[in-house]
């Protein structure tokens, strides 16, 4: 019940001192003369975030690749060591053929499967397709820590003789196959692929909702003649529709490959990046939270901010894509 | 077989029968978790939840599970998620709101310079920030004597901080839909730029507000690595609580089941309920990961 009171007590004056910040700011600007304060104005509501971005996230991102040149303790200078270290150590070289995978596999899988559900429910009339995309969507809603609990159980796996509770093991099971654990083969990249279906899950709904209005705005007019030339519904949507929504398939897989290249929480719920399954952001947090390693650890953030570098520059121009939409 | 092609033909049934598809393998997972929470502990473990499904008259239903949960520290874990999602949601908002009125109407140099920036990253993993911020904590603690990790606090501030690139670019993107007019009338008037944005600006923009306040909600709720980092075991969220419980061995999937659904419930209704706001933000282009 304390707890209770304290939390509401704490957003209470949470949000009212974030209120008096600005009026305090917008007071001090306000005691400036005239000349100065209409060209100081805009400090007044930049500052707070101005000052948060760049203690929380610019400052930081420097001292992070200042560290991957020093010790596990950051303490002493030791080069490119830790650089060395990571590449020529086998387990290393294994994660960034999982990133790899991750990135080749997911991006792609979600965005195929998000624009054939945003093609099917445009087919089936308004009511149908409401509820279907609200159950395609729910996943979105959940954690991913959730989402892993949802699917270890589906991929569970019981020592013979016992009942089995993961479907997907009862499924092999009646096709007369044997029960795996399969969560840890890593025959072919197994489980690594096992963890993707579920990032797949969570995904497609997103990618599902943001093609679906792309292609309700594609003019009718252009169907519509294309049907009357005796089209089947396959060449209409493959000549006339796809075409006409590329751009937006195109961000949506962006959208996904920053996230897929940043993926950690799965890995660390299913399998604590055991059983060759770890990533990057997982090597991160093993390092740091496990081994107290932080020249190493900042080594491996660093070289996962060097690889999406080049995603940030697909980002400004989306950016300024949208922009030039308005 | 004629037949069996002839209907699939039929655009509206055929991508029926697609979406049924679909449904059905989307749905599975979950669906299992939600039927084993619901099941006494004698059975859970034995007997297959889809024999519940296939028969669920003769199939005994209970909330002990639930019970069992809430009771064993789930409700605490609850109550520190609310506390730490609530002010983590307002604030960012407040402050984003503010910044993105100085990059929409007001004038300054390097504005665009800033404002690419501030899109660029949002493509930076936290991760490679938050060795040093949680360094730069203990520091401070140390220094004055202030506690600041394992607060509610600290979490706010570095939730915050991620959601201020985001938030500014869909704030800034909505105002400058605003019609510019009415600004310059009430500039006229005589009205300062701080009555200008409390008064017309922040009214105006409450649907880009609220679709961006789901986002984050939702993001903060669900979030695992920065609790995990800021507010850790003393005031476990419950991404944190269900964690511990998924790693320990013989737990039982049917204790990690329900607090996985007590763990969901908020966020799906908050999700059903204002899916439209959702979505509307979705589409102005709010991800981030």
């Amino acid at each position: 019940m304390s707890d209770i009171l304290f939390g509401l007590v704490a957003i209470v004056i949470g949000v009212a001192a974030s209120y008096g910040l600005y009026w305090l700011l917008n007071f001090i600007i306000s005691l400036l003369p005239e000349r100065v304060r209409l060209k100081s104005d805009w400090l007044s509501f930049l500052t707070p975030a101005a000052v948060l971005v760049i203690m929380v996230l610019v400052a930081p991102l420097f001292q992070t690749v200042v560290w991957s040149f020093m010790d596990d303790g950051a303490k002493e200078w030791v080069g490119l060591k830790n650089y060395v270290d990571l590449f020529t150590d086998i387990r290393f070289l294994q994660i960034l053929l999982n990133n790899f995978l991750w990135v080749l596999v997911v991006p792609a899988v979600t965005v195929a499967f998000g624009t054939a559900s945003a093609a099917l429910s445009n087919q089936v009339g308004p009511r149908l397709e409401s509820i279907f995309k609200s159950l395609i969507f729910m996943p979105m809603a959940i954690s991913f820590v959730a989402a892993s609990t949802i699917w270890s159980y589906f991929y569970a796996y019981v020592a013979p003789g016992r009942p089995e509770v993961g479907l997907l093991n009862a499924v092999v099971k009646t096709l007369g196959l044997q029960t795996q654990p399969w969560l840890m083969m890593d025959q072919g990249r197994l489980n690594s692929f096992l963890l993707m279906a579920v990032i797949v899950w969570l995904q497609v709904g997103y990618s599902m909702v943001v093609i679906s209005s792309a292609i309700k705005a594609v003019p009718e007019e252009t169907i519509e003649a294309a049907q009357l030339d005796g089209a089947s519904p396959w060449q209409v949507f493959f000549n006339i529709i796809l075409p006409q929504v590329w751009g937006t398939v195109m961000s949506v897989f962006v959208t996904v490959l920053i996230l897929v290249m940043k993926i950690f929480d799965i890995v660390l719920a299913m399998t604590r990046g055991n059983f060759n399954t770890s990533v990057l952001a997982f090597e991160w947090y093993k390092q740091f939270f496990e081994n107290s390693n932080i020249g190493p650890a900042s080594a491996v953030v660093t070289i996962l901010v060097i690889l999406i570098m080049p995603l940030m520059w697909l980002q400004i121009q989306t950016a300024r894509h949208q922009e030039a939409l308005r | 077989m004629n037949r069996i092609t002839h209907i699939l033909r039929d655009q509206k049934l055929g991508s029926a029968l697609g979406m049924l598809v679909l449904v059905v393998l989307w749905s599975m997972p979950t669906l299992g978790l939600l039927i084993t929470s619901l099941r006494p502990s004698s059975v859970a473990e034995i007997s297959p939840w889809w024999e519940a499904l296939f028969n669920p008259l003769s199939t005994v239903w209970t909330l002990d599970a639930y019970q069992n949960s809430l009771d064993s520290g789930m409700l605490a874990s609850l109550i520190n998620t609310i506390a730490v999602t609530v002010p983590a949601t307002i604030l960012p908002l407040m402050i984003a709101a503010n910044a993105a009125y100085a990059f929409t109407f007001l004038n300054f140099k390097g504005k665009e310079f800033f404002f690419a920036m501030l899109v660029a990253l949002m493509v930076i993993p936290l991760q490679s920030s938050l060795i040093p911020v949680l360094r730069g904590m203990v520091a401070f603690q140390k220094a004055f004597h202030i506690p600041l990790t394992g607060t509610y606090a600290s979490a706010w501030v570095v939730h915050s901080a991620f959601a201020m690139p985001l938030a500014i670019y869909i704030f800034r993107n909505y105002m400058m839909t605003l019609p510019k007019e009415l600004i310059e009338a009430a500039r006229v008037d005589g009205a300062s730029n701080y009555q200008i944005f409390w008064q017309l600006i922040l009214p105006m923009s409450v649907p880009a507000l609220a679709s961006f306040a789901i986002f984050q909600f939702l993001w903060v709720w669900n979030d695992y690595l920065i609790a995990f980092v800021f507010v850790g075991e003393q005031k476990a969220v419950m991404t944190y609580r269900l964690l511990r419980l998924l790693g320990q061995y013989g737990q039982g999937w049917r204790d990690v089941a329900a607090g996985s659904f007590i763990s969901l419930i908020i966020p799906l209704l908050v999700f059903f309920g204002l899916q439209r706001y959702f979505v509307r933000g979705l589409l102005a282009g709010s991800v981030k990961g």
